[in-house]
C-alpha cells in the first residue's frame, strides 16, 4: 500500500510520542468498534439460545447450552409463506437481481460523473442538480405509478411475446426491480463518481485529448484505473440498497419464484399473530445479510490508495 | 475480470427471461401468515386444494400485520396483476370492491348456503351491494382476559365479573408483589384494550352507538369519559417497562408469572399453546368483566379478486374450500380463533375455543356480535387509526384528561370522516 | 481545488500515446449522448411521478389515486395540524422530531464518519478487519437489528438490567421509554446503522487526496492539526456534498428504523415524516394527505438543498 506518510509520525519528534500516539489511535478503533458490535452481539447470542433461555434469561447473556438448532431452522426448515424450506433458496433470486442493476447503475454514474466534471457544458450543473434531487423522492409515492408503468410494460411484452416468441424481459419481476433500481439508483451513483471526478485533475484529460485519445478511451484508460475507491464506496452503497429493499421488491416481486432475500426474510421474522421466534429470526438476517458482507470485505480490499497517487509517488 | 461478471450477469438474467403462462388451474394467493403455526394452519388449505388438483401459488408479504401486504396488493392492482384472492381486514374489503375490481362469488354462496351460516355482523363486510365479494376465514375475538392460574390461585382471586371486581383483583395482584395487568405500549394495544373497557363501562348499546356507528352524542358522553377514567385506572397496574412491548412479550410475562393477566385478542393462546400451557390448568380464559354475552370481533377475509374467467373455476373452489367446514375446523384449532360459521361442531377445539364458538353463537343470535374499533371493523382505517392516535397519546401523557381525550376523539374522528 | 488541479501525474506510455483525431463531430456531442438516457429517466419517473404527487395532493384521493381536482384540503388540514401542540398531533411531532433527528443524525454521522476515517487512514494495522466491523450495521436488515436494539435499550431487559445484575443499581437509562426522549434512541441507533458509510466514504476521499500536497504541507512544517483543517478537510469538500446528500436522504426516508425499533414511540412520539406519508397514504387511506406531506417534504428538502447546492456547484473559475 502506497499511502500518504503519517502526518503525526513526521511531525512528532521522540519515540515516546509515537508510541503513545499509536496507543491512543488504537484505543479510540478499539473503542467505536465496540459500539458497532454491540447489537451484534445481542443477535449472535440470541442466535444460539433456545426460545426458552430467551424468554426467562437476560438479553446480554452468554447462551448457557449453546444450540445451532436456529441457524440449521433458518437455513433449511423455516416458514417463508407456505414453504417451509428455509431461506436458502431466496439467495439466487436476490443475487440475478442486485448484480445486474448495481452493475449498470455504477457504470451509468461514473460515465455520468465523467461527462459532468471532464466535458463540461451549458447547463452541466443545472442538470447534475435536478439528477441529484432524484435521490429525494420519497419511494413510497412512486410505488403506484411506477405500478402502473410496469404493468402497461408487462402487458405490452405479452404482445411481443406472442408476436415474436420473445417478451424481451418485459414484465418479468426481476428485471423490473433491476429498471426500477438502476432508475432510483443513477441519482446516487452520478453524485458518487461526479464528486470524486470533481477533485481529479483536468489537465490530464486535457492533455490526453491533445494525444488524440477518444471521449471512451480517456474513461477507460485514464478516468477508471483510478477510481477504485469511488467504485467501492459505489457498489457497496447499491449493493447495499438493493439488497436490502423491501419496498419495490414486495410489491412488484413478492410471487414465490422471483421473491428477493429481503421479502422472505420479512415473511420470517414478521408475524402478526403468530409466535415470535427470536433465535430463527436473527440467525435468518445474518445469514441474508452474508453476501453484503462479503462484498463489503472483498471490495474494502480495493479501498487503497488509487494509482494515481501511487504514480505520484513513483 | 469485469467481462466475465457481464458475461454472468447476461446469462443470469437470460434465464430469468423464461417466462411462464398464467396457469388456469392454480390460486394464487396474497396473505401476511408466513410463520409456524399460521403457515401450518394456512397450509390445510393448500392441501384441501391440491386434492381437488389446484395449484397453490403463495404470494407471502408479512409485516406491519397486513400493512406491508396491503401495500403490494395496491401494486399490484395498480399494475393489473389481480391474484386470485387476498387475505384481507374488513373496510379494505369494501373499499376494494367499491373500486370495482372484486369479483362475484354470490352464485357458489347461495349453494353452500354462506347466507345462513355466516353471522351477519361479518356479511357485512364480505357482501359488497349484494354480492359476495370474500370469503371469511375465521372469527377473532379480543375481549378476553388471559390469567396465569398459578398467580390466580396464590393471590386467591376469582373470576372478575364486573369493572370494580377486576380493579380489586389487580390491587389483590399488587399487593403480592405481581405485575398485575402485563401491557404492551403499542397504539393497537392500548386501543384493542379500550375497546373492551368501553363495552364494559357503557353496555353492548353504547359500544355500538359509540364506536360502529360513530355517533357523536355518544362520543361526546359522560360514559365516553367514564371509560378513560377506567383505561387510567387501569393504566395504573401496568409495570414501568410497558411502553413499545411487543404484545407476544407482555403474554410471556402472564405465561412466566410474572404477571397475573392480559387483555389480548385470543391470537394470544397461540403462545400459551407453543409454551405448553393447557387453558384450565395453567392458564385461564375470561371475558373481560362487564363484557360476558358480547363478542367484540375481527375476521380474517379472504377477498376475491375478478380474475379472467379461465381462472374463476380455481377461486371458486379456493372459496368453496375457505368455507367448508372441516377447513374451519382444522384451521381454527390451530389459529386460536373460532370459525366464521355458527354451525361447525366444536368437538376438536380446547376449553377456551368451545367457549369461544359459543359466545360467537348466542352473540351473532341476541345482537351484541360487534366490530373491534381498534381492528379496523368499526369504522374505516382512517377513523380506526386516529381513534388509536387518541387512546395512545391518552396512555402515555400527551392528552392529561379523560375531558381532554372524549375531545380529543370527537375531533379526530369528526376530521377523519 | 486547483491545487489538485495543478498537480503533474505521469502516465504511462500507453495512457499517452498519440490517436489521431478522428470523428470529432460525434466526439463533440457524444458526453450528451452518454448523459441522456439517465437523465431522461430521472426527468420521467422522479419528476412525473412528483408532478403525478402534486397533482394527487389537490384530489380527494382516498384508498385509491382519484384524479378530480377538489382543491386544497389535505393542505389545510396539515396546516392545522402543524399549529396543533397540545396535545401534539402526528403531523407535528413528525416535523418536530424531523427536525431534532435530522440534525443530529446529519451532525453526528459526518463528524463520526470522518473522524474513524482519519483515524483509519494513519496506516493502521488490522484495517482490513475493522473497516467491515463499522461498516457491517448496513449490511444488516433493520426489521431485525431495530430488535436488537429495542432489547438493549429497554430498561427491563438490556444494557440497564444487565448493569444492574453487575452491581451497578442506580444506572438508569429508559429513553426509549420516555415520550420526550425516544427519538433520541433513533439518533443512536440510526447514527450507528449509517456512520460506517460515511467513514468509507471520507476514506475512499482521503485515499483519493494527492500525497505531495500532504507531504509539502509537512515539509513546511504544518502540525497534523492544521494540515487536516487546512488542507485535507477543504480537499474533501466534494465528498461532504456527498455524504450529506446520502445522509439528508437517508433521515427523510428513516421509515423501518422507527417502527423496528419504536413501533412509533410513545403516543406515536417517535413518527418522522415518512411514517406520517406512509401511514396515511397505505394504512390510512387518505392518499390525499399523504400526498400533500410528501409534497411539502419535498419543497422543505429543495429549501435546505438549494442553497447548499448552489453554494457547492456554482461554476468556479477554472
Amino acid at each position: 500500500m502506497s499511502a500518504v506518510t503519517i502526518p503525526a509520525r513526521q511531525a512528532s519528534g521522540g519515540v515516546n510520542v509515537k508510541v503513545i500516539n499509536r496507543i491512543v489511535i488504537y484505543g479510540l478503533l478499539a473503542l467505536f468498534a465496540l459500539f458497532y458490535l454491540m447489537p451484534l452481539f445481542v443477535m449472535l447470542v440470541t442466535s444460539f439460545k433456545t426460545m426458552d433461555e430467551i424468554q426467562n434469561g437476560n438479553m446480554l447473556a452468554l447462551p448457557r447450552a449453546p444450540t445451532f438448532d436456529p441457524w440449521l431452522k433458518a437455513w433449511g426448515e423455516t416458514c417463508v409463506g407456505l414453504t417451509c424450506a428455509g431461506i436458502k433458496g431466496y439467495f439466487w433470486n436476490s443475487i440475478k437481481m442486485v448484480v445486474p442493476a448495481v452493475l449498470i447503475s455504477t457504470m451509468l454514474g461514473a460515465l455520468n460523473g465523467y461527462v459532468l466534471t471532464k466535458w463540461r457544458f451549458r447547463g452541466a450543473t443545472l442538470v447534475f442538480g435536478l439528477m441529484l434531487f432524484a435521490c429525494f423522492i420519497p419511494f413510497q409515492s412512486v410505488l403506484l405509478p411506477m405500478a402502473t408503468i410496469l404493468g402497461s410494460l408487462g402487458r405490452f411484452g405479452v404482445t411481443l411475446q406472442n408476436a415474436t416468441g420473445t417478451s424481451f424481459g418485459l414484465g418479468n419481476p426481476t428485471v423490473n426491480l433491476v429498471f426500477v433500481h438502476v432508475v432510483y439508483g443513477i441519482g446516487f451513483t452520478t453524485l458518487f463518481f461526479r464528486n470524486y471526478y470533481e477533485a481529479f485533475p483536468t489537465e490530464l484529460v486535457k492533455a490526453a485529448q491533445v494525444d488524440g485519445a477518444s471521449f471512451f478511451q480517456i474513461f477507460r484508460r485514464i478516468m477508471l484505473p483510478n477510481s477504485m475507491p469511488i467504485f467501492v464506496v459505489t457498489v457497496i452503497y447499491q449493493f447495499t440498497n438493493i439488497w436490502n429493499d423491501f419496498l419495490f421488491a414486495s410489491a412488484y416481486a413478492g410471487t414465490g419464484d422471483a421473491m428477493p432475500m429481503t421479502v422472505a426474510l420479512n415473511n420470517v421474522v414478521n408475524t402478526s399473530t403468530g409466535v415470535v421466534e427470536y433465535n430463527v429470526n436473527m440467525a435468518a438476517a445474518m445469514i441474508a445479510a452474508l453476501p453484503t458482507l462479503l462484498v463489503y470485505v472483498l471490495a474494502g480490499r480495493y479501498f487503497v490508495r488509487g494509482l494515481m497517487a501511487g504514480a505520484v509517488k513513483g | 475480470m469485469l467481462r466475465k461478471l457481464l458475461i454472468g450477469t447476461a446469462l443470469a438474467s437470460g434465464l430469468a427471461f423464461a417466462a411462464h403462462a398464467e396457469d388456469v388451474k392454480e390460486v394464487q394467493m396474497l396473505h401476511w401468515w408466513t410463520s409456524g403455526g399460521e403457515a401450518a394452519a394456512l397450509n390445510v388449505l393448500k392441501g384441501d386444494l391440491a386434492k381437488e388438483g389446484y395449484a397453490w401459488k403463495d404470494v407471502p408479504v408479512a409485516g406491519g400485520g397486513g400493512d406491508a401486504a396491503m401495500t403490494a396488493l395496491k401494486a399490484m392492482v395498480a399494475a393489473g396483476n389481480y391474484p386470485t384472492a387476498s387475505q384481507m381486514l374488513g373496510y379494505t374489503v369494501l373499499d376494494y370492491a367499491a373500486a370495482g375490481v372484486m369479483g362475484d362469488l354470490t352464485e357458489t354462496a347461495k349453494k353452500e348456503g354462506w347466507d345462513k351460516s355466516v353471522p351477519a355482523a361479518l356479511q357485512k363486510f364480505s357482501v359488497y351491494d349484494g354480492k359476495w365479494v370474500a370469503a371469511p376465514v375465521n372469527v377473532h375475538s379480543v375481549n378476553w382476559l388471559w390469567i396465569n392460574k398459578a398467580v390466580l390461585d396464590k393471590i386467591g382471586g376469582t373470576e372478575p365479573k364486573t369493572f370494580d371486581d377486576f380493579v380489586a383483583l389487580l390491587d389483590k395482584a399488587k399487593a403480592a408483589g405481581v405485575i398485575p395487568l402485563a401491557l404492551g405500549g403499542q397504539n393497537w394495544q392500548e386501543a384493542t384494550m379500550f375497546d373492551s373497557v368501553v363495552l364494559s363501562t357503557g353496555g353492548p348499546e353504547f359500544y355500538k352507538k359509540a364506536f360502529n356507528d360513530l355517533d357523536d352524542a355518544s362520543l361526546k358522553s359522560d360514559t365516553m369519559k367514564k371509560s378513560f377514567d377506567n383505561l387510567a385506572k387501569l393504566v395504573t397496574y401496568v409495570d414501568p417497562n410497558f411502553s413499545g412491548r411487543d404484545w407476544n412479550l407482555a403474554t410471556a410475562m402472564v405465561i412466566k408469572g410474572d404477571a397475573l393477566v392480559q387483555v389480548m385478542g385470543d391470537w394470544a393462546k397461540g403462545e400459551f399453546n407453543a409454551a405448553k400451557k393447557t387453558p384450565g390448568t395453567d392458564f385461564l380464559c375470561y371475558r373481560f368483566p362487564g363484557t360476558d354475552g358480547s363478542v367484540i370481533y375481527n375476521s380474517d377475509m379472504f377477498g376475491m379478486f375478478n380474475v379472467p374467467d379461465d381462472r374463476k373455476a380455481a377461486q371458486v373452489a379456493l372459496a368453496t374450500a375457505t368455507l367448508s367446514k372441516s377447513f374451519q375446523s382444522a384451521f381454527n384449532v390451530v389459529k386460536g380463533s373460532v370459525p366464521a360459521r355458527t354451525d361447525v361442531p366444536d368437538t376438536d377445539f380446547d376449553a377456551c375455543g368451545k367457549k369461544g364458538i359459543a359466545d360467537l353463537k348466542a352473540a351473532n343470535e341476541g345482537g351484541t356480535l360487534f366490530g373491534s374499533l381498534a381492528q379496523g371493523y368499526g369504522a374505516p382505517p382512517a377513523v380506526a387509526n386516529a381513534y388509536k392516535d387518541v387512546v395512545s397519546k391518552f396512555v402515555h401523557g400527551q392528552i392529561k384528561t379523560s375531558d381532554e381525550a372524549v375531545t380529543e376523539l370527537v375531533k379526530a374522528i369528526d376530521d377523519a370522516k | 481545488m486547483s491545487t489538485v488541479a495543478t498537480s503533474q501525474i505521469k502516465l504511462t506510455p500507453e495512457h499517452a500515446r498519440p490517436r489521431a483525431s478522428v470523428r470529432s463531430r460525434l466526439q463533440d456531442a457524444l458526453p450528451k449522448i452518454v448523459l441522456a438516457p439517465s437523465f431522461a429517466i430521472t426527468i420521467v419517473f422522479v419528476y412525473g411521478f412528483i408532478l403525478w404527487t402534486i397533482y394527487l395532493s389537490f384530489t380527494n384521493s382516498k384508498t385509491f389515486p382519484s384524479y378530480v381536482l377538489t382543491g386544497s384540503r389535505a393542505y389545510q388540514r396539515l396546516w392545522g395540524w402543524t399549529f396543533d401542540t397540545d396535545p401534539p398531533s402526528s403531523w407535528y411531532t413528525s416535523i418536530t422530531n424531523m427536525g431534532i433527528f435530522g440534525f443530529l443524525y446529519i451532525a453526528i454521522c459526518l463528524a463520526l464518519g470522518l473522524f474513524l476515517a482519519i483515524l483509519l487512514d494513519q496506516k493502521i494495522r488490522g484495517e482490513g478487519v475493522l473497516r467491515p466491523i463499522y461498516l457491517y450495521p448496513m449490511a444488516l436488515s433493520f426489521i431485525v437489528t431495530g430488535v436488537a436494539w429495542k432489547w438493549f435499550l429497554d430498561p427491563g431487559l438490556g444494557l440497564e438490567q444487565t448493569l444492574h445484575q453487575w452491581g451497578w443499581t442506580s444506572f438508569h437509562f429508559d429513553w426509549i421509554k420516555n415520550k420526550d426522549f425516544v427519538i433520541y434512541t433513533v439518533v443512536i441507533a440510526g447514527v450507528w446503522q449509517a456512520s460506517g458509510f460515511i467513514m468509507a466514504m471520507f476514506l475512499a476521499g482521503l485515499r483519493g487526496i494527492d500525497g505531495e500536497i500532504m507531504k509539502a504541507a509537512q515539509i513546511d512544517g504544518a502540525t497534523t492539526f492544521q494540515l487536516y483543517r487546512r488542507i485535507v478537510i477543504p480537499l474533501l469538500r466534494p465528498i461532504f456534498l456527498s455524504a450529506f446528500i446520502v445522509l439528508a436522504h437517508l433521515a427523510i426516508k428513516s421509515y423501518d428504523l422507527v417502527v423496528a425499533l419504536t413501533s412509533g414511540g410513545p403516543g406515536g412520539s417517535a413518527w418522522l415524516p415518512s411514517n406520517f406519508m406512509y401511514e396515511y397514504t397505505f394504512k390510512r387511506n387518505e392518499m390525499a394527505v399523504g400526498s400533500a406531506s410528501a409534497v411539502i417534504m419535498l419543497m422543505t428538502i429543495v429549501a435546505i438543498i438549494v442553497p447548499y447546492l448552489y453554494s457547492e456547484l456554482r461554476e468556479k473559475p477554472r
